[in-house]
């Protein structure tokens, strides 16, 4: 038997969260953690949560699994679970809805922030615009973040100005356009993220990387951007 | 509310901040090790031989140096922890009054130590 | 209730942010009309986020020959000549400017060595009509298409200023006096607060519903929730027998493993160690088309050469490819296949089986997106103010087997048609009656049942995963006569027990309960459609096996089934064998 805590919330019926306990047979086997809230969710249906693809590549189950952000659809039991004891809270410094449903607008708001679209002024041709396989692969590492905010939630700097300071997540998106060969916008993007806030709060302390479930590394593009930033300001 | 952060930070934008910060902290990183290494080598130092390496006319380039890096590197550092700490999100309205006043308060510190010092260093 | 309800207007309203809702809706929206946006889930977590493979399109970059013809010839033939012509035809052609179009809002296609979009070999590809060898038709975003394409999607319609309704769920379709669709009745998930969103369009892109089976590849989300709607407004469904079991699911896990794995030179292998496709498709062999290949594979199961403890499944070859073409062409399966099948398919095979894919049938629709029916007189009506687009919607381009690589070209170009369609009647003006108080009543009727139940039912998760073995045990791979009568037997058993099912929280905020609630009476309609359809088409073509009628017939029923949900009956309709600027693909036999 596995003892699950989780994180309890309805704002319509509780003054305050609590931790509610279960246990759950998984017989024996290395469920994931998502395994398990859809086994809880039978026995109470009032629990709720986001989930959507199950295979880690929508981003909908983030949360705070026994201390670290994580995707509860690709963790397995084996990888978190301490002292026979799993403990699931939302993900943290973001208002909660109920239970493990967090309101993300901010982080969202962060997102549409940096302008996470193509901008090209030039017309386009009757094909697709060439790009070489070298400058595609500068995309790499960029364009695969699923917006699941586990690591913007992770960090202390977002954690106490998510309306300034961009984040991990948008963070990644804005070297995702700024490195794209096909985007003619690099200098007023660069202008808009030179203020004390919006990249400059980022002091490296890389816990977006130790918790990215896609393994993508937003520490090292933000510090592309500030190269990028120190270049065109020289 | 941007704009009374803005008046209390040191730089124009993030990144003369940032540039700023790193600048300072080599400055600083430099004094100490060379200071270090001085008092390792010299281990029965006495008053005289320690005013005369301040006398001379480089250890008061870099003493002036250290002291102004010093204090600027500790403008923006404290106004990067007030600006996380003391904010409106955190504790409420009366959160802007109180950081102007801590931030002001730091300013002000932060200004009479470096003339004091910048005295003290310049007038050996 | 339904006076203090509150109203909400749009020109467009798009009901789903999966890829065929977002590009229908940055269509309008691009066009100054007011559009909104319906999701039950944040755009980007609609399930086209799980497209791997690729988008099949004649973009003639891996052969500057490629005609967008001998794409059409293979979809036909894909289709087991059920795939209407007319809609065929204008996919294929039409296919390269969408395609370019989303490269130029900055989809990071992978690249050839010229700089061009990458394109991989998948199953049912050809060159010349068949006569040509294998063709490499699909643009790729390494394997994650389908990722790249929706945050484009996304990002674009933000771009445009498309208003979205994030986290709404759709419930019912308001129909006014003249039986016009006029909106929608949904509720604000965050909130519980209900609301009448009344447009002039309404378009259906609410994906599939891969869900009304046990083992699938689709997410959690995919219940058929627009299919629900539609059949509970008394409007037909076409084909929705077809259901796509995609040959390479992960043994266990049921998460896909792309084509493309095929594509890039991956094979299948029994338990003997047999690539056993040569048997059974000597030309394409791994490559032939999906139902052909599940079939082979389910085969090779049954005659006892299955892999692992219980001979349950096969193994998915790719170890000879070697690491370096494995993370750059597939890193996403090995991450996938680590994770799910515990394996590493750099040294290891990894196991797979036949599992539900995609819903080929849908919401009937001419290529403009309008939502049809059948008169009495069996000619085509179109539904007054009612648009699907996508999984959800049967233009027909998939007939009785889907191409892989299709579904994203589908979804893209029929959700440009759908917007520019509408745009074009906006701008001509549409006028629909008010509906009245009585109309919306109507409309919040299943809603209210729901929110008005008693504690003697049952709960969601038992009765769906009732449904779910139902349709796995007698609407599978193979289908026989006598068992789908016991199968639809059951699901009529089922059907007041899920109609009368438990809701005990009944509080606003995020109430997941309810929504899984509603989502299950969906769930039951598509499965019902899907099992007196499959019953009644005595024959065996594309995906559609029957052990009792193991041959095509083409006398009888080379044409699309026409679930009616009013009387449970169902109907034929002409499949469309006049495509504008060709001669016709005459049937014959389908063979890889």
């Amino acid at each position: 038997m596995l003892k699950v805590s989780v994180y309890r919330y309805n704002p319509e019926t509780d003054e305050a969260p609590y931790m509610q306990d279960y246990e759950i047979d998984t017989a024996g086997k290395d469920l994931m953690v998502l395994d398990v809230l859809e086994l809880l969710k039978a026995q109470d249906a009032s629990l709720s949560y986001r989930r959507s693809c199950r295979e880690g590549v929508c981003g909908s189950d983030g949360m705070n699994i026994n201390g670290k952000n994580g995707l509860a659809c690709i963790k397995p039991l084996s990888e978190c679970v301490k002292g026979g004891k799993l403990i699931l809270r939302p993900l943290p410094g973001l208002p909660v809805i109920r239970d493990l449903v967090i309101d993300m607008s901010q982080f969202y708001a962060q997102y549409e922030k940096i302008q996470p679209y193509l901008v090209n002024n030039e017309p386009a041709p009757a094909i697709e615009r060439l790009q070489s396989p070298e400058e595609r692969e500068k995309l790499d590492g960029l364009y695969e973040c699923i917006l699941c905010a586990c690591c913007s939630t992770a960090c202390p700097s977002f954690w106490w100005n998510p309306d300034k300071f961009i984040g991990p997540a948008g963070l990644l998106q804005a070297y995702r356009f700024l490195v794209d060969s096909r985007d003619t916008d690099t200098e007023n993007r660069l202008a808009k993220l030179d203020d004390p806030f919006s990249v400059f709060r980022c002091h490296g302390i890389q816990n977006c990387v130790a918790v990215c479930p896609k393994g993508l590394n937003p520490t090292k593009a933000i510090g592309h951007i500030r190269n990028m930033l120190l270049r065109s300001a020289t | 509310m941007g704009m009374i952060t803005n008046v209390t930070s040191f730089g124009r934008s993030g990144l003369s901040d940032w540039i700023l910060q790193r600048a300072t902290a080599v400055v600083m990183t430099v004094y100490t090790v060379f200071i270090t290494v001085y008092l390792l080598t010299n281990p029965d130092m006495d008053y005289g031989q320690w005013l005369a390496l301040n006398s001379h006319i480089s250890m008061k380039v870099l003493n002036v140096l250290t002291v102004v890096s010093i204090a600027i590197h500790a403008w923006i550092g404290l106004w990067a922890v007030l600006t996380d700490y003391v904010t409106v999100r955190l504790l409420g309205p009366k959160a802007t009054p109180l950081r102007i006043f801590f931030q002001l308060g730091m300013i002000t510190i932060n200004l009479v130590y470096l003339i004091w010092a910048l005295d003290i260093v310049w007038g050996i | 209730m339904s006076n203090s309800i509150r109203t909400i207007s749009f020109d467009g309203l798009i009901v789903g942010g999966g890829g065929a809702g977002m590009r229908a809706a940055l269509q309008l929206a691009q066009s100054g009309y007011k559009t909104a946006v319906i999701t039950k889930v944040f755009p980007t977590r609609s399930h086209t986020v799980s497209a791997q493979g690729g988008i099949t399109c004649a973009i003639a970059s891996d052969d500057p020959n490629d005609d967008w013809r001998w794409h059409m010839y293979d979809t036909v033939k894909g289709s087991d000549y059920i795939g209407d012509q007319d809609a065929i035809e204008y996919m294929c052609s039409v296919g390269p400017e969408a395609v370019f179009e989303l490269e130029h809002m900055g989809l990071p296609f992978s690249r050839t060595e010229e700089g061009r979009i990458y394109q991989r070999p998948f199953g049912g590809q050809s060159k010349n009509f068949g006569e040509g060898g294998q063709a490499s038709r699909t643009c790729a975003a390494a394997d994650r298409t389908g990722h790249a394409l929706l945050h484009t999607l996304y990002q674009n319609n933000i771009k445009n200023n498309t208003v979205f309704f994030n986290e709404w769920f759709a419930v019912d379709l308001v129909k006014n006096a003249d039986n016009a669709v006029v909106g929608v009745i949904a509720i604000n998930i965050e909130t519980g607060e209900t609301v009448y969103v009344k447009s002039k369009a309404t378009v259906i892109a609410t994906g599939g519903a891969g869900r009304i089976y046990a083992s699938t590849t689709n997410a959690h989300i995919n219940t058929g929730d627009g299919i629900g709607m539609a059949l509970r407004a008394g409007f037909p469904v076409q084909d929705i027998e077809m259901w796509q079991f995609h040959p390479t699911g992960i043994a266990g896990a049921g998460t896909l493993v792309t084509e493309g794995c095929r594509g890039e030179g991956g094979y299948l292998v029994n338990k003997d160690g047999e690539r056993f496709m040569e048997r059974y498709a000597p030309n394409a062999k791994d490559l032939a088309g999906r139902d052909v290949v599940a079939r082979s594979m389910v085969l090779e199961i049954l005659d006892g050469r299955g892999c692992g403890p219980n001979g349950d499944y096969v193994y998915l070859k790719l170890d000879h490819l070697g690491e370096e073409v494995l993370e750059s062409r597939l890193p996403g399966i090995c991450e996938l296949s680590r994770t799910f099948a515990h394996v590493d398919p750099v040294t290891d095979p990894i196991p797979v089986v036949p599992t539900c894919h995609y819903m080929m049938g849908g919401i009937p629709t001419n290529v403009d997106g309008q939502a049809l029916t059948l008169d009495a007189e069996g000619n085509h009506d179109v539904i007054e103010g009612l648009f699907a687009c996508g999984e959800a919607a049967c233009v027909s381009v998939h007939g009785a087997n889907r191409l892989g690589g299709n579904s994203l070209l589908d979804l893209v170009v029929f959700g440009r048609a759908s917007g520019l369609f509408i745009e074009k009647s906006l701008r001509e003006g549409i006028d629909l009656q008010e509906p009245t108080e009585e109309h919306i009543n109507i409309a919040m009727s299943g809603l209210n049942r729901i929110n008005n139940s008693t504690n003697d039912g049952e709960g969601s998760a038992e009765l769906r995963a009732e449904l779910q073995d139902i349709m796995q045990k007698y609407f599978g791979v193979f289908r026989r006569g006598d068992l789908m009568q016991e199968g639809i037997k059951k699901l009529a058993a089922l059907r007041p027990r899920i109609e009368n099912v438990r809701l005990d929280d009944k509080s606003n905020a995020y109430n997941t309960a309810r929504i899984e609630a509603l989502e299950l009476q969906n769930l039951l309609e598509v499965a019902e459609a899907t099992a007196i359809t499959a019953e009644e088409r005595k024959e065996s073509r594309g995906a559609h096996a029957r052990d009792d009628y193991a041959d095509r017939d083409d006398v009888n029923w080379l044409c699309h089934s026409m679930y009616f949900p009013t009387d449970k009956s169902v109907g034929k309709r002409d499949v469309n064998f006049s495509p504008k600027t060709m001669e016709a693909f005459a049937p014959k036999a389908r063979v890889y």
